[in-house]
Parts: structure tokens; sequence; C-alpha cells
């Protein structure tokens, strides 16, 4: 049997954009979506933000990846069906997507709401769903997926700025409160000044942390503490710098997902500290066992946040005037602010216009 | 300031130099004050950490080394202001008899975690004087650092209790790894392995052995009571283990890999490591991220969670398998050591086989 073409797959037309090959390079791409089942939420897509992950993805830097593949799992819009069965959203509601589409709702993860760790999650770009066919992601123009794994948009906050914490903001959120990290008062550090380590200092500093930012760029200081309000930035090369601070955090948020020591970081914390990454390097790093057991220090993953406290996290920033710094940018900029956000050039996100650039 | 006390003999074996090789050494301990309790040694465990320090393999042995860290006996003197001891009482001595007590972890009962923590043996005590452990006829210690040791454990099989014991309960209450029911696998089946399987088992936790040695799967199973037995160097049973365990308490000091091991345990899984290699460990970072995986470490306990630990073995009928030696083989038994030969720990019947020259 021949594979349908993405463009008669489904009944309901789409339009995006699509990486055909592992260069990476996006363009112009049609293809289909299923009709509003029962249980499904469709919407316009606003914005969609740009996920480092879509780099790796669209590169198959993952060997995971099949084309064409439309990427995005940052996506914000406006609900214009709603199933038959749908009970939390209506037409014109404010919603977004961020990671996940699917899960088995049966596992010991998806009763706990942890549908982020089930075995069968389904990605929002580039996985198999339920009936086969391959997921699209939010550099479309319009979106649909089951109501359990949509997210409702308080009024407050800005669609396009919003749009980053569906991925960067519930990866930082997530880990921040599983490991007691919190709690008011406490001494958090965060390495790497990036789309998800700006989330993590605004986030920590709403729960009451002090805050100090680790990076190798000595020129993200001024804009770290003056407009992110962190407390302290270390220049994680300046020796002098790391050796005054050793002992003195509870936490470290590390984002960096380069290769880079860990020696230096459990040395920043204080006994019974943790060290949680949420980059994540493609080759081991080496532990050295000495630190963590003289210190009772652990180093310990986080992957983004299940759907119950992705919810949580986005009334959290709703509450706390929380969210993400973005450019805006045209659908048709999408190659150029890939080759940017190669070299670290955005503060700190990029964000596409969906709504007014793909028609 | 403390008032410079008088001194006493003591006797005891001490390595003199990187050798490692133990012989008899005359040396002297203080005399007992206010806050100490002297105690007549019974028993004394010969734990890994002894071997280490003895051939200074970590590089900071201070010779003559008179090691000893699971110390049973009696009390033969307490001081005026020691209340909870009296002449005649068995108790145990552990890793570490002192710590500034007045910080943040002092406070908490973490004494272990003090900055300024002494060890048993090979430390710098608070008079500037080296500590002698217990490989000897007896020790004085301040009281806070001193445990009742049950009536019901036999002071032999017990005695390793006081650091391979305090080493796995600790970090299983601490990580949360005591829900019964859970998958515990337990790497490396020697000194510390055995014990966290009989604590795990007493917890009613599932126990797998994970061990690069097949001989010991039917001691594993029939006597220490392992649900399973899995051989590291076997891919194709590793690979059917994959993501199956709650919890790994990895008490291997060899250098290796994380990477099977984390693949072993299942999403919002623990991997607890106790043995210090002199290499870094390899940590895989995807899993870790992707099944929101932690590695932690932990080294013993304070003291009030060393006695919690004593009671729960007594409760529980367990205790070290041991092989009692006299003093005088010691030399003998650190070879055999060093070969792991022994199931599972060797004990020094110190009060029967330390005689003076």
């Amino acid at each position: 049997m021949v594979a349908k073409l993405p463009e008669k797959e489904h009944p309901k037309q789409s339009f995006g954009w699509a990486a055909r090959d592992q260069s990476g390079v996006l363009s112009p791409f049609k293809f289909s979506r299923r009709a509003t089942g029962e249980k499904d939420v469709s919407f316009k897509v606003l914005y969609c933000g740009m996920c480092h992950s879509d780099i790796h993805m669209v590169k198959n830097e993952w060997g995971s990846s099949t084309y064409p593949l439309v990427p995005g799992h940052e996506i914000v819009g406006v609900v214009t069906e709603v199933g038959s069965k749908v009970e939390k959203f209506k037409v014109g509601d404010k919603v977004g997507v961020g990671c996940m589409v699917g899960s088995c709702h049966s596992c010991d993860n998806c009763t706990n709401n942890l549908e982020n760790y089930c075995p069968q999650m389904i990605l929002t770009y580039g996985a198999k769903y339920y009936d086969g066919t391959t997921t699209y992601g939010g550099y479309s123009d319009n979106m649909v997926a089951d109501e359990h794994f949509i997210v409702r948009i308080p009024d407050n906050l800005p669609l396009d700025a919003t749009a980053p914490l569906l991925c960067a903001g519930i990866t930082v959120y997530s880990p921040l409160k599983y490991y007691g990290l919190d709690k008011p008062g406490l001494h958090v550090g965060v390495v790497g000044l990036g789309g998800l380590g700006h989330m993590a200092v605004k986030f920590a500093k709403a729960m009451g942390a002090k805050v100090t930012v680790i990076s190798t760029s000595p020129n993200k200081q001024q804009e770290a503490i003056e407009r992110l309000g962190a407390d302290s930035f270390l220049v994680s090369r300046d020796q002098d710098q790391m050796q005054v601070a050793m002992g003195t955090m509870d936490g470290i948020i590390d984002t960096v997902s380069a290769m880079h020591p860990l020696l230096p970081l459990l040395g920043l914390l204080k006994s019974h500290g943790k060290l949680i990454l949420v980059g994540a390097p493609e080759k081991p790093l080496e532990l050295p066992a000495f630190p963590l057991l003289m210190g009772r220090k652990m180093v310990g993953g986080s992957c983004i946040g299940g759907m119950k406290e992705t919810q949580e996290m986005v009334d959290f920033a709703a509450k706390h005037g929380i969210t993400s710094d973005i450019e805006v940018i045209p659908i048709d900029y999408v190659n150029t602010a890939i080759e940017r956000m190669l070299k670290a050039d955005v503060r700190y996100r990029f964000v596409i216009d969906i709504g007014n650039t793909i028609k | 300031m403390a008032k410079s006390l008088e001194v006493q003999k003591a006797f005891g074996w001490a390595a003199k130099d990187a050798s490692g090789i133990l012989s008899p050494f005359h040396f002297s301990r203080r005399e007992n004050g206010d806050e100490d309790v002297s105690v007549k040694i019974l028993y004394c465990g010969v734990c890994h950490t002894d071997l280490h320090s003895c051939r200074n393999e970590w590089g900071n042995a201070h010779y003559p080394l008179v090691p000893g860290h699971e110390i049973v006996g009696t009390v033969t003197k307490i001081g005026n202001n020691v209340k909870k001891f009296k002449v005649g009482d068995r108790v145990g001595v552990g890793v570490m008899v002192g710590s500034c007590m007045l910080c943040e972890y002092c406070n908490q009962d973490l004494e272990n975690y003090c900055p300024k923590i002494v060890f048993t043996y090979n430390s710098i005590d608070k008079d500037g004087t080296i500590t002698y452990g217990g490989y000897a006829d007896m020790i004085v210690v301040n009281q806070r650092f001193v445990v009742h040791f049950p009536d019901s454990l036999p002071a032999d099989a017990g005695a390793p209790l006081l650091c391979a014991g305090i080493t796995v309960y600790s970090p299983m209450k601490y990580y949360g790894m005591t829900e019964p029911g859970k998958h515990l696998g337990v790497v490396g089946l020697g000194g510390l392995g055995h014990v966290a399987v009989k604590i795990a088992k007493a917890f009613g936790l599932k126990v797998t052995v994970i061990s690069s040695s097949p001989g010991k799967e039917s001691e594993a199973i029939n006597r220490l009571g392992a649900h399973a037995f899995l051989v590291s160097s076997d891919p194709g049973k590793m690979k059917g283990a994959i993501g199956t365990m709650d919890y790994i308490i990895d008490t291997v000091s060899a250098a290796h890999s994380l990477v099977p091991l984390l693949s072993l345990l299942k999403a919002n899984g623990k991997l607890i490591t106790l043995g210090l290699p002199n290499k870094p460990l390899d940590l895989p970072i995807f899993p870790l991220v992707l099944g929101r995986k932690l590695v932690g470490g932990s080294n013993v306990g304070g003291t009030i969670e060393t006695q919690e630990m004593l009671e729960f073995c007594a409760k529980h009928n367990i205790t070290a398998d041991v092989e009692v030696i006299r003093m005088d083989e010691i030399n003998t038994a650190m070879d055999r050591l060093a070969k792991s030969d022994v199931k599972y720990r060797f004990v020094i019947d110190v009060g029967n086989s330390l005689y003076q020259q």
C-alpha cells in the first residue's frame, strides 16, 4: 500500500514549515491533521517558541528524526473547535501545547500525573501517534491535540512571551519543586544563561531563592543582575571567584548541554546539596565520588513535567508575572534564527509570530 | 579550652609504613575525662577502609596507624558528666570520635557531615594528637560518640554494623528507599553489600544482587535471601533487567561505569554510591534527564541514627556474616580482604587474642 501524501493523510488542511533532510533547513510544507475527535481540542496557532531541541531534531542529531519534520513544542493559540466529550475548554479559549500529545494513561507514571516519564509518551512532533501517523509540531497554522495535553493560558499572560513556558518554563519549574529547591531563603545556582537558564532565574526568584548565575560569559553579568534579578554572578572560568563561592549553594540547576566538568559545580554545593541537570550532553560526564559521599550530595536529572504540573507552572507564572524574554520573528526568518541560536545569539528565546506570518 | 589530660598506656597493632603490615604497638591514650567513656575492646571488625588506610592508598596515612572503627566492648570507666552509660554496659564505637558540636550539622545529629569531624583513627583530635582505632585493648571516647550495643546482638557478628550497617542504613532512610514491595538492586556482595541485602529485606524490599562473580549466586539467594541475582558481565541478563529497579545501592569501590546500572532503574529511580574509587565514575546524562533519575552519595551516619540502626538490626536479628580471627592473623586477613576472599567481614577477637609482649 502506498503511503499517503502528507496533505491527504487527514481531512484537515494544515500549512507549516518543515525540515526535509538532515541539513535542518526549513521550508514551506503543506500537510494535514486529523479531524477534531470527541476528546480533541483544535486551535489556531498564534505563536510558537523555538527550542534548542528543535535544532537537534531538524538536524537529526539524536538519530531519531524522520522527514518531513515540522518542529515546535512551545505552541499557543486560540481554540477553534472542541470535540463532543471535551469538558475543560471552549471555542475562543487561549490554550497551549508543550512537548507531548499522548501517553498510555495506565502506567504508574501516568497515574501519578507524570506522563512525561511514561514509556509510551508521544512527542508533539517527529513521533508516531496512536493511529500510526506522524505528529507535526507548532511551526504551523493549526494544531489538534487531546484535551489532556492542552494547557489553559490565563488571560493576563501575553501569548507570545508565554509560549516558551511550555517547554523551557516547565523544564526548570519541575525540578525546582521535585528536588525541594522551591523553599524561600535557599541559595540556588543556575548554570548557563539561555532559554532555560533565564527562566530558572525568574522562577527561583519568585519562589524566594537567592540566585547566583554561573556562566562562561562575563558580559552576561549586567543582564543577569539588573534585568533578570539574579543576586550574584559567577564567571565559571575565574578560579578565584569559584573558590570563594564553594560550599554556598543548596542547589544548582545546570542548563548546559555541552560537555563540562561537574567537579567545580559539586564544590559550589553545601553538604546535602543537589546538582540538577536539565541539559543533556551526549557523552557521559565524569562524576567524582568523593565529594558526593563526604557531603551527601546528589546529582539528578529532570525532563519537562507532567500535564498537571505544567498547568500549575503556567498559573504560577501568571500569578507572579513571569514570562520569557523573547525576540518575535516572522516564519521566514526561522533558518536565520537557527543559525543565531547555534551561536547563542538571542536574549533568550525566538518566538515565531505564526498568526501573522503563516498564511 | 579543655584542660590537658594525663595519659595512660594502651596496646594494639599498628601499620608502621605503606606496606600496611601490622605489628604490635605500645602507645598512649588520654585519661578518662568528664565527658569520656573508657571501653575495654572485645571485638573489632575489619573494614575495607582499614586496608586502604594502612596501605596509604588515599595518601593521607599518619604512621604508626592503628586502624579499626567497628568496635564493640564493655565500659570500664565513665566521666563525671556521663549519665547515659555505666560501668559494665556493652557499647559500640563506630567511625567517628569527635566533631565541633556547634555547627548546623552537629545540631541536627549529623556529626558525620561536620566539617571538623574527627575520625576514630588516623585523624587529628582536638588536642592535636592522632587518633588510634579499635585494633587495641581499650579506647577512650567522648560519650556523644558511643552507642549502646543491644543485648540481643552477638558482639562479634554485630561489630561490623558500626560501619557497614550504618553506611547502608543511613542512605536508605535519607533517600527514601524503604517502601515495602519496591525493588532494590545491590551492586557488589562484600561487607557492605551483604548487610544491605539483609537490611533491605527487613524493610520489605525485593532484592536483586548484581555482581561480577557468578560464584556468589547460590550464597546470595539461598543464604542471604536475595530474590534474584544478576551477573553484571552478562549483557543478556542485564538487558532483561532494564527498567526494573526502584533503587540501587552500589557498594563497589573499583572504578566502574554507571551506564549499565542507571539503565536498570525505572524512571524516578535512585542510585546511591557508597564506594570511593580512585577514578571518577562515568555518568551518562541522557538517562538521568529522560528518566528523572538521581545518583547520590552518603557517608556513614550520625550517632543517633547509628543507635537507631542497631535497634532496628536487633529487632530484625540482623548481624553480619563474619569470620572471627586472632589479632596475630590480621596481616593474612588483610591480604585475603584485598582479594575479596572473605564471607563477608573479618572480625578480630581482640578480647581473647591481643597479648602484650
